[in-house]
């Protein structure tokens, strides 16, 4: 595989001085010699791993914001959520990048890829931590309400309460919402294409535009490749989530 | 019932100073109105019991003490100090009332030996070590040494009741609140927990306890009081107050557990 996918256009190969007529096999497998097509699925796998961790951390805090006893904290962490959520993924992106950086100038890397694989990560991150936030306020829901009084009944102060007691028994009741908001995760790194990150819907449509005659074949290759993605994720989190279940 | 000797062995030591004191406390939910007006004193090594129909505030009344439940009105001492509002000075003074729940609330994530370190280690800034030596001696005393590292859910109930009145004297509290601590166990197990609040009734312990198990309010209570509607109605030694109740709303209520 090379990487000047656009300077190698030729469809055919004349090394041998064959005719142009090949059959469809020749036809992919050339198409797919020409481009980069596991590096940009690895640039979709780098955003969900990195878009995830931090989505991750912050709709853990935001879900803690939930479930404080301080209503100033409660009222921003819904108001966070219902913004973020209702609002369509591909504005945040094109808001992180044009936003962001085309109008507030704001850089988080050096040079053009990177500054916006950056902020794509950035806006797949908020998005997304509004929904661990909710998949995590449904694992809060599953620890009986005891177990917060008798954490409470012993002296541990509110941070303790959440630490030690329930976010650690929110997590193990929240593995399968948060698998699904991690397979969605996989899905929307696509949208990065919006903010002019090169993975691979964008390699996929680039692959389309110069070989109309394969159209079918790329399309299924593509849509398979996030199917190898996805389906492990929901077997792991489905196995997981009853080995981790909290014996009650 | 639960088939207890009744030898009065507990009640004839005498009392120390007022340790809890509940004056004109007043409570509502919303329109109901849950504890009217409350007076009650319970004297350092006392052991209260607390009996009533079911929704007579009794919980409430305990919740309170430790302010898991705020109240409207009225003040509540604990060692002459008032109970703090939030923070640092709330977390001490539940570190000083114990709490025993109905449904045991272990921490379900985490081991028999762990649900008893944490409130020492944590609270109390007590080393691992330290903590489990205590922790390690404390099940021993309740009879469940052995378990230590098992998960809550691998006991039965009367285990993990023994476990959370355990986790709870780990804090060294001044006093101890049960809150119908036997009610959700099976009929066999519900001695094996009396034992142990008899055993902690000799040794001086305050306790205010919510039940209906005669046995050992007989056995072990210096007084029993009797709630109904968010009020005490009557209050008297275990005796007098089974044998020969002075209101009708308690004569009813014992007609009825009597004879269930
Ligand atoms: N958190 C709450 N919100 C509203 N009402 C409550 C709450 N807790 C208890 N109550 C009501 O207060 C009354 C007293 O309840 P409780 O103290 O649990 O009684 P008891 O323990 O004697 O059965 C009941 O009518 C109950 O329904
Ligand atoms: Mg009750």
């Amino acid at each position: 595989m090379t990487d000047d996918s656009f300077t190698d256009d030729s469809f055919t190969d004349d090394s041998k001085g064959e005719p142009v007529h090949q059959g469809y096999l020749d036809d992919v497998s050339t198409a797919f010699a020409d481009y980069d097509v596991l590096g940009a699925f690895w640039v979709n796998i780098q955003l969900t791993v990195y878009a995830g961790l931090i989505a991750l951390v912050l709709g853990t805090v935001l879900a803690v914001m939930r479930i404080s006893p301080v209503p100033s904290l409660r009222w921003a962490g819904t108001t966070y959520v219902t913004l973020l959520r209702n609002t369509p993924l591909t504005i945040i992106i094109v808001g992180c990048v044009l936003g962001l950086w085309g109008q507030l100038g704001v850089s988080l890397g050096t040079g053009f890829q990177q500054n916006f694989f950056r902020l794509a990560v950035l806006g797949l991150a908020v998005y997304h931590a509004a929904f661990v936030c909710e998949a995590l306020r449904s694992g809060v829901n599953t620890v009986p309400t005891g177990q917060a009084e008798a954490a409470r009944a012993i002296g541990l102060n509110f941070g303790q309460v959440a630490g030690l007691v329930i976010l650690p028994q929110a997590f193990r009741g929240a593995v399968a919402p948060l698998g699904n908001v991690l397979i969605a995760l996989v899905k929307n790194s696509t949208v990065a294409a919006a903010g002019s990150v090169a993975e691979a819907s964008v390699l996929m449509k680039e692959m389309i535009e110069n070989r109309p005659d394969i159209i079918l074949t790329i399309f299924v290759v593509f849509a398979l490749g996030f199917v190898v993605l996805v389906v492990p994720i929901g077997l792991a989190t489905t196995s997981l989530s009853r080995r981790l279940a909290v014996a009650r | 019932m639960a088939d207890l000797d009744v030898t009065p062995d507990v009640t004839a030591r005498p009392l120390g100073d007022p340790l809890v004191v509940l004056s004109h406390v007043n409570k509502h939910f919303g329109d109901l109105h849950v504890l009217k007006d409350i007076d009650l004193t319970v004297h350092r090594g006392e052991v209260v019991v607390v009996i009533g129909p079911s929704g007579s505030g009794k919980s409430t009344l305990c919740r309170t003490i430790n302010r898991l439940e705020t109240i409207d009105s009225g003040t509540i001492r604990i060692d002459g100090t008032e109970l703090p509002e939030e923070g640092k000075a709330l977390a001490r003074l539940r570190a000083d009332v114990g709490m025993v729940f109905q449904s045991f609330n272990l921490f379900a994530h985490k081991s028999v030996l762990e649900n008893v370190t944490l409130g020492p280690t944590k609270v109390k800034g007590m080393s691992r070590a330290d903590a489990r030596t205590k922790a390690t001696s404390l099940l021993e005393r309740v009879g469940v040494g052995n378990q230590a590292d098992k998960l809550p859910a691998q006991l039965s109930g009367g285990q993990q009741q023994r476990v959370a009145i355990a986790r709870a004297l780990a804090m060294d509290p001044q006093v101890m609140l049960f809150d119908e601590p036997t009610s959700a166990l099976d009929p066999e197990m519900i001695n094996e927990v009396l034992d142990v609040m008899v055993s902690l009734a000799r040794e001086g312990m305050t306790m205010i306890v919510v039940t209906h198990e005669m046995g050992f309010a007989r056995r072990a209570a210096h007084r029993v009081v009797f709630m109904d509607g968010g009020q005490i109605v009557e209050e008297a030694d275990p005796e007098t107050f089974f044998t020969a109740p002075r209101s009708d709303r308690a004569r009813d209520f014992l007609s009825k557990i009597l004879t269930h």
